[in-house]
């Protein structure tokens, strides 16, 4: 039955997001108050009915109803509970579902909170959201039901991908989702200011926090997934330029250049035309990404030709959304007003010096993603694009962008002097370069990447202690949006000193290990004081026992398994890290050898966790820049006119 | 408390077993450390061919530690590491290959970037000199004039 009622509901849900994509947008457009106003309840029982469904799937995994496919696909009967929940978005089907339902958690939070918008304003974002939904749960309904049922029932499931029962599974796919989903506000904002034909500051400050809060989600998301990939594949990367890792990382980067670029268009007026098609070009980064990952075209061009159906469906939709996003465009950009005057050197050019910087690079990881796809569908031969193109292509488009953070903040708006710049900049320079070459001497020796990385960590704090210095009056009364740039810069100094530590600076090491042999690594000694079996609740392991001492004290008791779980038999290697502030131990298990020896890798990762820490903080940075009160104290005098306006005007 | 103690009593049974004479230093698990990194190195930019996305460095699969050993054995033998990237090249095809050649089907792969780099800043920079010719009551009025304020 639970099945059943899932599926019905999403039908529901499907009728209902059809007339919340319809009737207010009609409304809009003819000034009918009643039909404007079905928006806001209909989104809400939209929620309600998504959640219902999802709750239904949930069910389903949690007691074991393997007579649902997708079920008898993702779990096993001896899957523990967390993961029998976390298995709901293990799949094709699921994660649909929760895309759906991360859009409709976005579109509750816009109905709840955007009670300042003016009527027509809500009614159309609300619309276009609602429309959105309409694509994605037909295509789960139509090619894609989670709910489908199985017949004859089997006894078990097939289990869950065993490098998915990981508690990252729990927390990652959720946050990502809810940064590449939340980019659909600022479209469902940009889109709506189209289609009305207001574009001015007041949009630029309506979208911001939205598209701010999806930023960070986003953030966060990748940086967990990262983290993960770091501890779960048992070989010590953090990042690999894997497609489905590209799929998110096309957003961000492509997010960040919009959050810039709404700064400009808030701030000053100007760029209204370019910030419009940034937020259309993000949403279609995010729903590409989804076609990415989704349609199987990744595992091998030809697998989506043998079942065409899912990828057409998604091709043909991101086909329809752009398209009319970007003919809505053509046809209003033109009447978008220029914003305010400003000079050759400014802040402004600074920013869009940024934007275009970011917008290439997110065109690099394009290029490098979809290129041998193109090249194997036009039978033009198979090749693979990985982290030796990326970083070859990549590092060289940051610097400069990171030459441009350090600069932009202590540009004036406007119009900025070269000659009061310069001077004002001549000390960051000074205290970048002397701290790098400290920093390569403390460190025993530097490459020429290395102290690059150095000078443009450094950059970035010299460049913002600068800031501070200049406005010491004045800190006490610093705006939050200032404090929070503030952080989300140096965590992106804090990321690039990770890197460029890490990369220059980890031993790694690959032993042949007995039972009591040690190992001296960077001061550590690492000793095998056993291997043991151990049984889990669903697999079975080799777990070594690795003490780490440093100058005969110990500091950690590493256990890092290799394991194998029962239903899909593939061994999976858990690696055991002592995190810490200035280095990760790390240890991984590898296969046993003649004797009781083990292959065991070894190793010293110094400020491995600066690369999440920096994430971490650039999230902060946007979540303390999107609480600015600018925004709140906004919110309500524009709650306040809108009363004012409109005597006996409901609060829809 | 307690699995602390029992911890300790299970490191006791390991450290006073046999092993305690056995104790010394572990070696590496390949006999020569620099053919190994250079091994290492090489490997990293070869694909797994049977895995979803791995090189063979990373990889456990036994085609990745086969094709790591043949890779050391033509370092062994005094092979340049483009010649052993050319052997697997010929092998395998440039699917191996995650750093993909420069020939007339990846040009745009790897001019790309830098062409699209020329193309924004040739509209940056057009965009902005039209943006100064224009008079200045095209314009919309400037808030920074009513409150000047450089944040």
């Amino acid at each position: 039955m639970i099945p059943e009622l899932g599926h019905f509901t999403l039908w529901l849900a499907l009728g209902v997001a059809a007339v919340l994509g319809t009737l207010p947008l009609l409304g809009a457009a003819k000034g009918r108050d009643d039909w404007m106003a079905v928006a806001r309840p209909a989104a809400r029982l939209l929620f309600v009915l998504v959640c219902v469904a999802m709750g239904c799937l949930v069910a389903s995994f949690v007691r074991h109803d393997f007579s649902v496919l997708y079920v008898a696909s993702n779990s096993n009967s001896a899957l523990p509970l967390p993961y029998r929940i976390a298995g709901v978005w293990g799949g094709h089907e699921g994660s649909l579902l929760l895309w759906v339902l991360m859009l409709c958690v976005w579109m509750l939070a816009v109905a709840q909170f955007s009670r300042h918008l003016p009527m027509a304003v809500l009614a159309r974002i609300l619309a276009v959201m609602g429309l959105i939904s309409v694509g994605f749960l037909l295509f789960m309904l139509v090619t894609s039901n989670p709910f489908e049922r199985l017949f004859p029932v089997p006894l078990d499931g097939r289990d869950l991908n065993p490098l998915l029962q990981d508690p990252g599974m729990v927390f990652h796919p959720p946050t990502l989702y809810m940064g590449y989903v939340g980019f659909s506000v600022a479209f469902a904002f940009a889109v709506a200011a189209l289609i009305g034909g207001k574009l001015d500051a007041e949009w630029a400050r309506w979208t911001r926090p939205w598209t701010s809060v999806a930023w960070v989600f986003l953030t966060v998301g990748i940086a967990m997934g990262s983290w993960w990939a770091y501890y779960e594949l048992g070989w010590g990367g953090w990042w690999f330029w894997d497609p489905v890792e590209n799929a998110s990382f096309m957003p961000w980067l492509a997010g960040t250049a919009l959050i810039h670029s709404l700064a400009v268009t808030e701030k000053r007026g100007s760029f209204k035309a370019w910030t419009v098609l940034l937020a259309i070009l993000v949403f279609s980064l995010s729903l590409l990404g989804t076609f990415l990952v989704r349609s199987g075209v990744l595992s091998s061009v030809h697998a989506f030709a043998t079942d065409p159906r899912r990828g057409l469906f998604i091709l043909a939709f991101l086909a329809v959304v752009i398209g009319s996003s970007l003919a809505l465009y053509a046809w209003r950009a033109p009447s978008v007003g220029l914003g305010a005057r400003f000079a050759l050197l400014s802040r402004e050019t600074l920013l869009l010096a940024n934007n275009v910087l970011l917008v290439v690079a997110t065109g690099a990881v394009l290029l490098g993603t979809l290129y041998p796809l193109v090249l194997d569908a036009l039978n033009l031969g198979k090749i693979s694009v990985g982290p030796p193109y990326f970083d070859t292509v990549f590092v060289p488009l940051m610097v400069p962008l990171v030459f441009l953070l350090g600069v932009g903040p202590l540009a004036r708006w406007k119009e900025a002097a070269l000659p009061d710049l310069a001077t004002r900049l001549r000390w960051a320079v000074g205290v970048a370069v002397v701290a790098s070459a400290l920093s390569a001497w403390a460190a025993g020796g530097a490459s020429l990447m290395t102290v690059l990385g150095f000078l443009m960590g450094w950059w970035i704090v010299a460049t913002i202690a600068t800031d501070v210095w200049e406005r010491r009056q004045r800190l006490h009364q610093l705006p939050r949006a200032m404090v929070g740039m503030m952080i989300a810069h140096l965590g992106v100094a804090a990321f690039i000193f990770g890197v460029t530590v890490v990369r220059s600076y980890e031993v790694e090491r690959d032993l042949k290990m007995n039972v009591g042999d040690s190992t001296q690594i960077s001061g550590y000694t690492f000793t095998l004081l056993g291997v043991r079996d151990v049984n889990g609740a669903n697999y079975e392991a080799a777990q070594g026992i690795v003490e780490v001492s440093r100058d005969g004290e110990p500091v950690a008791t590493l256990r890092p398994e290799k394991r194998v779980y029962r239903v899909q038999r593939n061994p999976m290697t858990e690696a055991a890290i002592r995190p810490g502030f200035l280095r990760d131990l790390y240890v991984s298990l590898g296969e046993p050898v003649e004797g009781d020896a083990w292959i065991v890798r070894v190793y010293v990762k110094p400020l491995i966790g600066w690369v999440w820490g920096g994430c971490l903080m650039m999230a902060f940075g946007g979540l303390l820049a999107a609480s600015d009160r600018r925004y709140r104290a906004r919110a309500r005098r524009d709650e306040a006119a809108t009363a004012e306006a409109l005597p006996g005007a409901r609060h829809v | 408390m307690f699995e602390r103690l029992a911890w300790r009593l299970l490191l006791c049974v390991f450290l006073c077993g046999p092993v305690v004479g056995a104790a010394k230093e572990a070696e590496p698990a390949a006999q020569d450390p620099v053919t190994e990194a250079r091994m290492q190195r090489i490997a990293a930019e070869l694909r797994c061919l049977v895995c979803q996305n791995q090189t063979i460095a990373d990889s456990q699969a036994a085609l990745a530690v086969d094709l790591r050993a043949q890779v050391r054995e033509m370092i062994l033998r005094g092979d340049s590491d483009q010649q052993i990237v050319d052997y697997m090249t010929a092998r395998y095809g440039d699917f191996v290959r995650y750093r993909p050649p420069l020939n007339a089907s990846t040009a745009f792969l790897w001019f790309g970037p830098t062409l699209l780099l020329l193309t924004g800043g040739v509209v940056l920079v057009t965009v902005i000199r039209r943006r100064q010719r224009l008079s200045p009551d095209r314009f919309e009025p400037d808030e920074l004039d009513v409150m000047e304020d450089k944040a």
